[in-house]
C-alpha cells in the first residue's frame, strides 16, 4: 500500500510555534539565588562535593557520582552555597538541591579550559566531564550514548532537529542562530567517533532551517538534511532513526544496534562550544510561552533558575496561572508550583491561565480504534486500558506495553478523552511491581 | 509555595473531535437520505424517523436513570441508533412496532450490556432482526414509489430483491432508477446516491475508514460475478449500501485493526450473498452484519498489531519447534 518512503503514524498537533519562532534566545541576568538539583539526568543522582558556606565559581564541579549511568553537575553561577535542601524534582524523584546565593560576578572557575582531545577515548572523557546530557528532553548522559560497545559498527549520526513538540522553538533557533556550531559539532562527532554519514532530520514546518542547513552542509562529506513530515512525534528517537535512515531499531534496543547514534541538534551545537571553551553545561535555552506569559520568548537561563524567576523575566504572568508545564504540551509535566528550578534537559516552560475542563471529562470508550491507528509504534492503547483495568499483567506484557514511549498521541486523538497515556504509565508500574515480587521472572 | 497549579497527566492538548462530534457527523451524513425518503415515501417517512429517534433517546435517558448511571443522551449515539433503525423499517410500519424496536435497540441490545462501547451487536441491526422475526408481515409490507406526472405515487408491491428472487425481471426498476431513488424498500433504501454522498462525507471527516465499505461491497461484487448474478444490481438493491457504509462501520461492533476490518467486511459480503442467492430470505445484509458482529471479539484477538521493531520470532520458533 505504501509507495516510496514509509512514515510512521502520529497526530497533527497544532504547532503553536509562531509566538517564539522568530525570537533569538535572550540571555537572562543571573538571579539572586539558584537551586541546582543533583538529579538532572537519567541515571544515578550525584553526590554534592561542596558544603554549606563554600564559595563556588562558574563551571566548578559540584556534584558527581561513581555510578556508570550518571552525569556530573557543575555550578552555573559564582557565589556562596547557603543551603542544601531536599526537593522533589519535576519527575517526582527526591533529590538533594544545592542553594547558591549568587554574587553577580560570574567568576569563571580555573578548571574551565578547552579539553585536550586527541582520540576517541579522550573525546568520550571530555564528553563525560562536560556534563552533557541529551538536551531534547530525555536527559540521557551523552558520553554513554557516544560510546556504545559496537562503536566500530556504528556508521551514521542522526542529528535530531525535528522539534515536534508544539510551542517549543529552541532547537529551531539553534539551527538558525548557531548553525556554525551545529555543523562544527557534526564534524567533531564524525571525526572522533569515525562516523561515515550524518543525517540531520528536520520537520517540514521549519523550511528556513532546512534550507539553511542544506546550504551550509553542501560541502561536507556524507552529511545530508532530510525533511520529515510534520506529524507528531517525528522527534522520537526510533521514529527519526527510521525515517532518516530506514533502519528499524529492534524493540528494547538502543540505536547503536543498527549502527546509528542519535543526538539532539542543540546537544551537537553544545559539543562544538565545549571543545572551544571547556565551559560545561551550566545554562539552558528554554521557550517560555503560553496564554499566561506576558512576553513569550526564548530565554537562555543558568541551570537552577526557578520557573518563577524565568516567568518574571518574561514580563511576569499577565493572567492568573492555572497550568504550568515543564516541557511541551504533548509530553511535558504539569507542575504544582513555580518554585521548581530549571534543569539540563528542560526545553520549555509553558504557563496557561485556564484549563479546558471539557478535555478532562472522560466518557466511555467507543472502540473507534483511533488510538491504535495513530500509535507510531503500532501498539494498542485501548487494549492496554482494558488489560490494566483487569490487572491482567500477562496480557499487558503480551501487548508489549513496555514499548510505549508515552508520546501522547493516543490520548490526544481519543474522542472519549480516556487518559490512555496515564493508564500506560500505571500499567508499567504494575509490571515493575510484579517483576520486583517475582525477582524479575515473569 | 504561593501558587498551586492544576496537576494532570500529559498530553495537555487534545483534538476537538469528541464522541458527540463523531455522532453529529453521522447524523449529518444520514440527513440527505431522510430528505429523499420523504420525497419518495411521503411525510410518514419523517414521522417514523422522528418516532424512532425520540423513543431511542427517551429509552436511553430512562434506562440510564433507572440504572443510576450517568446520563449519556448528549453523546447523540441514541439519536444515531434511532435514525438507523428508522432507515431499516418500511414506511408502512405501525408506530407502536417502531417504538418496540427502539426499546429493543437501546435497552436490550445497548444498555443492558453497559451502554455505548459495550454492545456486541449494532443496536439498530439487533432491533431490525428482532422485528423481522417477530413481526414478519408488517416488516415486509412494502410500498413502491413511482414517479408520475403529479409527483410520486405509492403502490403496493415487491422490493427489487424480492422480484430478483422470484425471477421476475420484467417488473424490476432500472439501475438508474435504483441509483437516484424511488424504489421499494425500507426508508434508508430509497436511494443509493444519498447514501454514497453520506459515506463520502464520513470519509472526508475521518469518521470512517474506506476499508469496510469497499471490502463489503467489493466482496459482494466479486461473489455476484462468480454466482452469475448481476453484481451492480445486488449492490444497489436492499440494504447493501446503508449496511456497508453506516452499519458495518459502527465502531463498537467492528474490529479495531485494519486487518480485522477487512476480514470482518469480507465475512459480511460473503454471508449477504449466500443468503440472497441461496437462502429463504430475499435480503441478508442485516443477518450478515449480525453474525459478523458476534465474531468481532475473536477477529480482534486474532488480528493484534505487531509493534514497531518487534519481529515475529514466536511464529518462526513455534514452527521450528514442531519440526
Amino acid at each position: 500500500m505504501t509507495f516510496g518512503k514509509k512514515t510512521l503514524s502520529g497526530v497533527h498537533a497544532p504547532h503553536n510555534k509562531h509566538a517564539t519562532e522568530d525570537c533569538s534566545a535572550v540571555r537572562m541576568p543571573v538571579p539572586e539565588k539558584v537551586y541546582i538539583s543533583m538529579q538532572q539526568h537519567m541515571g544515578a543522582p550525584c553526590k554534592p562535593l561542596i558544603a554549606k558556606g563554600d564559595t563556588v565559581c562558574v563551571g566548578q564541579l559540584i556534584g558527581s557520582s561513581d555510578a556508570f549511568l550518571s552525569s556530573p553537575i557543575h555550578s552555573s553561577v559564582s557565589g556562596t552555597v547557603t543551603d542544601m535542601i531536599e526537593i522533589i524534582n519535576v519527575n517526582s524523584v527526591r533529590a538533594v538541591c544545592v542553594v547558591i546565593e549568587t554574587d553577580g560576578k560570574q567568576t569563571v572557575d580555573e578548571s574551565v579550559k578547552p579539553p585536550e582531545v586527541n582520540d576517541t577515548a579522550g573525546f568520550i572523557a571530555a564528553m563525560k566531564a562536560s556534563g552533557l546530557v541529551g538536551l531534547g528532553g530525555a536527559g540521557f548522559p551523552s558520553f554513554i550514548k557516544f560510546n556504545p560497545k559496537n562503536l566500530p559498527e556504528v556508521d551514521t549520526l542522526v542529528v535530531n532537529g525535528a522539534e515536534c513538540e508544539p510551542y517549543i522553538t529552541t532547537d529551531y533557533r539553534t539551527m538558525i542562530d548557531a548553525w556554525e556550531d551545529v555543523i562544527d559539532g557534526i564534524a567533531i562527532l564524525q571525526k572522533y567517533l569515525d562516523l561515515e554519514k550524518a543525517v540531520i532530520g528536520i520537520e517540514k514546518n521549519k523550511p528556513k532551517a532546512i534550507e539553511l542547513l542544506r546550504e551550509k552542509t553542501s560541502g561536507m562529506k556524507g552529511v545530508s538534511v532530510v525533511e520529515l513530515n510534520d506529524l507528531y512525534p517525528k522527534g522520537a528517537e526510533k521514529v527519526i532513526a527510521y525515517e532518516t535512515t530506514g533502519r528499524v531499531i529492534p524493540a528494547g534496543k538502543l540505536p547503536n544496534e543498527v549502527g546509528i547514534i542519535v543526538s539532539n541538534v542543540t546537544s551537537v551545537a553544545f559539543i562544538s562550544r565545549y571543545m572551544k571553551t571547556g565551559m560545561p553545561l551550566v545554562e539552558k535555552t528554554l521557550t517560555v510561552d503560553g496564554s499566561a506569559i506576558a512576553k513569550p520568548q526564548n530565554v537562555t537561563a543558568v541551570i537552577g533558575t526557578t520557573y518563577r524567576d524565568l516567568a518574571e523575566f518574561c514580563g511576569g504572568y499577565k493572567a492568573e496561572p492555572r497550568l504550568m508545564i515543564s516541557g511541551g504540551p504533548m509530553m511535558g509535566t504539569a507542575v504544582l508550583s513555580d518554585t521548581y528550578p530549571v534543569i539540563k534537559s528542560n526545553n520549555a516552560l509553558l504557563v496557561f491561565d485556564s484549563v479546558d475542563e471539557s478535555q478532562l471529562k472522560e466518557t466511555a470508550c467507543i472502540r473507534c480504534g483511533r488510538c491504535i491507528r495513530t500509535c507510531p509504534y503500532h501498539l494498542m492503547p485501548a487494549n492496554f486500558e482494558a488489560a490494566y483495568q483487569a490487572r491482567d499483567t500477562a496480557m499487558l506484557r503480551k501487548l508489549n506495553l513496555p514499548l510505549c514511549m508515552e508520546c501522547g498521541c493516543c490520548s490526544f486523538v481519543c474522542p472519549a478523552r480516556r487518559p490512555l497515556v496515564q493508564t500506560n504509565r500505571l500499567g508499567k508500574k504494575l509490571l515493575a511491581a510484579e517483576a520486583k515480587k517475582t525477582g524479575g521472572k515473569s | 509555595m504561593s501558587e498551586r497549579f492544576v496537576v494532570k497527566s500529559s498530553p495537555h492538548i487534545r483534538t476537538d473531535v469528541t464522541t458527540q462530534v463523531i455522532m453529529r457527523d453521522v447524523l449529518i451524513a444520514l440527513a440527505p437520505t431522510l430528505l429523499l425518503s420523504i420525497y419518495a415515501f411521503g411525510w410518514r417517512a419523517l414521522l417514523v424517523t422522528a418516532v424512532c429517534v425520540a423513543s431511542c433517546v427517551v429509552f436511553e435517558y430512562l434506562s440510564r436513570l433507572l440504572m443510576k448511571r450517568e446520563n449519556t443522551i448528549s453523546d447523540l449515539s441514541a439519536a444515531v441508533t434511532g435514525v438507523l433503525l428508522a432507515y431499516n423499517l418500511p414506511v408502512t410500519i405501525p408506530i407502536w412496532i417502531a417504538v418496540v424496536g427502539s426499546f429493543f435497540a437501546v435497552v436490550v441490545v445497548k444498555q443492558l450490556f453497559g451502554g455505548i462501547g459495550h454492545n456486541f451487536i449494532n443496536p439498530a441491526i439487533g432491533a431490525r432482526v428482532f422485528l423481522l422475526v417477530a413481526f414478519a408481515t408488517p416488516m415486509t409490507n412494502w410500498l413502491i414509489p413511482q414517479q408520475t406526472d403529479n409527483g410520486v405515487a405509492l403502490v403496493a408491491g415487491a422490493t427489487p430483491l424480492a422480484l430478483l428472487g422470484q425471477g421476475n425481471l420484467a417488473d424490476m426498476p432500472s439501475k438508474w432508477q435504483m441509483f437516484f431513488g424511488l424504489r421499494g424498500g425500507c426508508l434508508g433504501e430509497a436511494a443509493a446516491l444519498t447514501l454514497i454522498l453520506g459515506g463520502i462525507y464520513l470519509l472526508v471527516r475521518g469518521v470512517i475508514q474506506p476499508h469496510v465499505p469497499l471490502m463489503f461491497l467489493g466482496t459482494m461484487f466479486v461473489l455476484a460475478l462468480l454466482m452469475g448474478v448481476d453484481p451492480l444490481y445486488h449492490i444497489l438493491s436492499g440494504g447493501a449500501l446503508i449496511g456497508a457504509i453506516f452499519m458495518a462501520t459502527d465502531y463498537t461492533t467492528s474490529p479495531s485493526t485494519t486487518k480485522g476490518k477487512l476480514i470482518f467486511a469480507f465475512g459480511c459480503g460473503l454471508i449477504t450473498m449466500l443468503i440472497r442467492v441461496f437462502g429463504n430470505y430475499p435480503e441478508g445484509v442485516s443477518f450478515a452484519i449480525f453474525f459478523m458482529n458476534i465474531l468481532v471479539p475473536h477477529i480482534n484477538a486474532l488480528t493484534r498489531t505487531t509493534p514497531f521493531g518487534v519481529l515475529k520470532p514466536e511464529k518462526k520458533q513455534a514452527k521450528e519447534g514442531q519440526a
